[in-house]
């Protein structure tokens, strides 16, 4: 058994990827869903466009122009520099910032619809109620949007975890710092270690059997009540 | 003339996309003021404003507060005003159990320091809802969330409430059950009311005063007793056309279960036992069911004959068999004044015109009573 507990370093790390990429992603997208469902500024859709970008990006692209931000020329490097090192490329952290942006669209929208479902009046009820625009948000829009806020942190969380190209060309596959699941995956291909990739693969599968399944149960019980 | 601490004052004149308002009332802080209009007359248009909702440029003053001045830029946001508001369809908050979308307003007044003046255990029992705090609003009937959101406006300690058609979303039966819950309130709370509806037979059970609004403005605006029986408003001629008099309790008949009411010049007796003696109530006359004969009828099965002087005599618009006749009952001709629609043929027959006495014979079935605001 012990040549598997190797298996267990990439696990654990794209479960910390994923999870932290995951309450990142509905802290920053929240209020970016809303302002989509509420604004009424004309260039709103140019953003609702760049936010939805990585679905149609190829990896490989994302990740290219993420190595060039996180590199030591790039913003990235700059931020490293605060904490005494020269890129955040080929980090953990530089991993976590590819993520939130290679995984945002599948948070945004699943919220942004929601946010649009709720129409006006409940939030006028709320007004008229003496609710302020903060209050209202967090006491009545951000309850009733409860199946997009859930949809959009399992499709995040889901999607983080199958990360491939942008990891690789951003993250690269060290050990305990970038060398997530679907990397790993790929290198025992790769060097034939069929049973190891069979046991990832496989969980993967599984995994996402899983997720995908208990959402949909989720989302009808969360419907049935909300109607 | 009331000063403005009394009133309610507005002024809006604007565009809303192809629709023009040009409003100007003042109607009193007590009671209910009636909305009356057809559809997409700017009626609940005027209640947005009122609440902050829609902006249209113009004066809101509620009280001798001013919630809006575009001269001076002043505009409160809704939640700063103290309105509730009932929509047209029930809008209870789906996540919240009736008991929390009652205490939804409640609570945000009372955290800013408003004094509790209606209560939670008052408003459940005069809307009759108690049996169903701990449910959730998706198993509630249609009539039973209006109550419920009613119910959660006036909790939220409004000092104006705004009800925009808070019945035309419901059935017919819903409506008759909401109704009474309605003129109870109308009775026992003080908060003046302004209520907009396309039906006219409802504004007659509850308002008090009546603004009349047609293509985005004011056609008329008064009490209802003097809007009713005005010749020269449309209201004459609907086919619900009614007076509402107001009247005191003076004598019940249990064994045939009637009520005898008195109205200015005259009484009335009413099926049913309406309450104890020296109550007050408003009575509907309906116009249909009046009739005329120059002699008192010698036996009859109409139990109300009272003497009528006829004031005007007015055609209907449309159709040329019909005239409605406005009388002020009483000996002397100066009591409170009753429409009667009768036939062109009988009016001229019986000779009548403007100063002629006359007896009104006043069906039962057309009497309807509902309590009396509470003034104070």
């Amino acid at each position: 058994m012990l040549e598997y507990a190797e298996l267990w370093a990439p696990i654990r790390l794209t479960l910390e990827l994923a999870t932290i990429t995951t309450v990142l992603l509905l802290l920053i997208g929240t209020p970016i869903a809303w302002w989509l469902a509420r604004s009424k500024a004309w260039w709103k859709e140019a953003v609702a466009t760049l936010v939805a970008m990585p679905l149609v990006l190829p990896p490989t692209v994302l990740g290219f122009y993420l190595l060039i931000a996180l590199g030591p020329d790039g913003p990235g490097g700059w931020v490293a520099g605060l904490f005494g090192g020269r890129s955040l490329a080929f980090t953990f952290e530089g991993l976590v910032i590819g993520s939130v942006f290679y995984s945002m669209p599948f948070v945004v929208q699943p919220i942004r619809n929601a946010f649009e479902a709720l129409g006006d009046r409940a939030l006028e009820v709320a007004a008229t109620l003496r609710a302020s625009p903060w209050d209202r948000f967090w006491s009545v829009a951000l309850p009733l949007a409860r199946p997009g806020l859930l949809t959009g942190a399992v499709l995040g969380f889901a999607h983080t975890i199958g990360e491939f190209g942008v990891v690789l060309m951003i993250g690269g596959n060290i050990p305990g710092e970038t060398k997530v699941l679907s990397v790993a995956i790929y290198e025992y291909a790769e060097t034939l270690q069929w049973t190891k990739a069979h046991i990832l693969a496989g969980g993967m599968v599984l995994f996402s059997f899983t997720v995908v399944l208990a959402m949909m149960l989720i989302e009808k019980r969360m419907a049935r009540s909300g109607e | 003339m009331m000063d403005d601490e009394q009133l309610i004052c507005a002024a809006l004149k604007g565009r809303l996309g192809a629709f023009g308002l040009d409003v100007r009332f003042r109607t009193p802080m007590r009671g209910v003021t009636g909305v009356f209009g057809p559809s997409g007359c700017g009626k609940t248009t005027i209640l947005r404003c009122l609440a902050g909702l829609q902006r249209i440029p113009g004066q809101l003053s509620i009280g001798g507060e001013v919630w809006q001045d575009d001269t001076e830029g002043v505009f409160r946001a809704p939640h700063r005003r103290e309105v509730g508001y009932v929509f047209q369809e029930p809008s209870l908050f789906p996540h919240l159990s009736v008991r929390d979308n009652l205490l939804y307003g409640a609570r945000r007044a009372a955290s800013r320091g408003v004094t509790q003046q209606i209560r939670e255990d008052e408003i459940v029992a005069l809307l009759g809802i108690g049996d169903l705090l701990t449910r959730g609003p998706q198993v509630l009937s249609g009539g039973e969330r209006q109550r419920v959101a009613v119910g959660r406006a006036l909790l939220s300690q409004p000092r104006l409430l705004l009800m925009d058609e808070p019945l035309s979303a419901l059935d017919r039966n819903a409506k008759q059950e909401i109704l009474p819950y309605f003129e109870a309130l109308h009775a026992h709370l003080s908060i003046p009311v302004i209520y907009v509806s396309h039906d006219f037979g409802e504004l007659q059970r509850l308002a008090d005063t009546l603004i009349l609004i047609d293509d985005g403005r004011v056609t008329a605006s008064g009490s209802l007793e003097a809007l009713q029986a005005n010749p020269d408003l449309p209201l004459l001629h609907a086919p619900d056309a009614a007076v509402t008099i107001d009247g005191e309790i003076t004598a019940l008949d249990s064994s045939y279960a009637l009520t005898t009411v008195a109205i200015a010049g005259g009484r009335l007796v009413l099926p049913g036992i309406l309450g104890e003696a020296g109550e007050r109530r408003r009575v509907q006359i309906k116009a249909s069911g009046v009739s005329l004969s120059l002699s008192p009828p010698a036996s009859t099965t109409v139990l109300n004959n009272l003497p009528f002087r006829v004031v005007s005599i007015t055609p209907h618009h449309k159709d040329p068999s019909q005239v409605s006749i406005i009388g002020a009952v009483g000996e002397d001709g100066r009591g409170a004044r009753i429409i009667a629609r009768i036939t062109r043929k009988s009016q001229e027959t019986l000779g009548l015109a403007p100063g002629v006495s006359a007896f009104a014979q006043i069906e039962t079935t057309s009497l309807a009573a509902s309590p009396i605001a509470q003034t104070d």
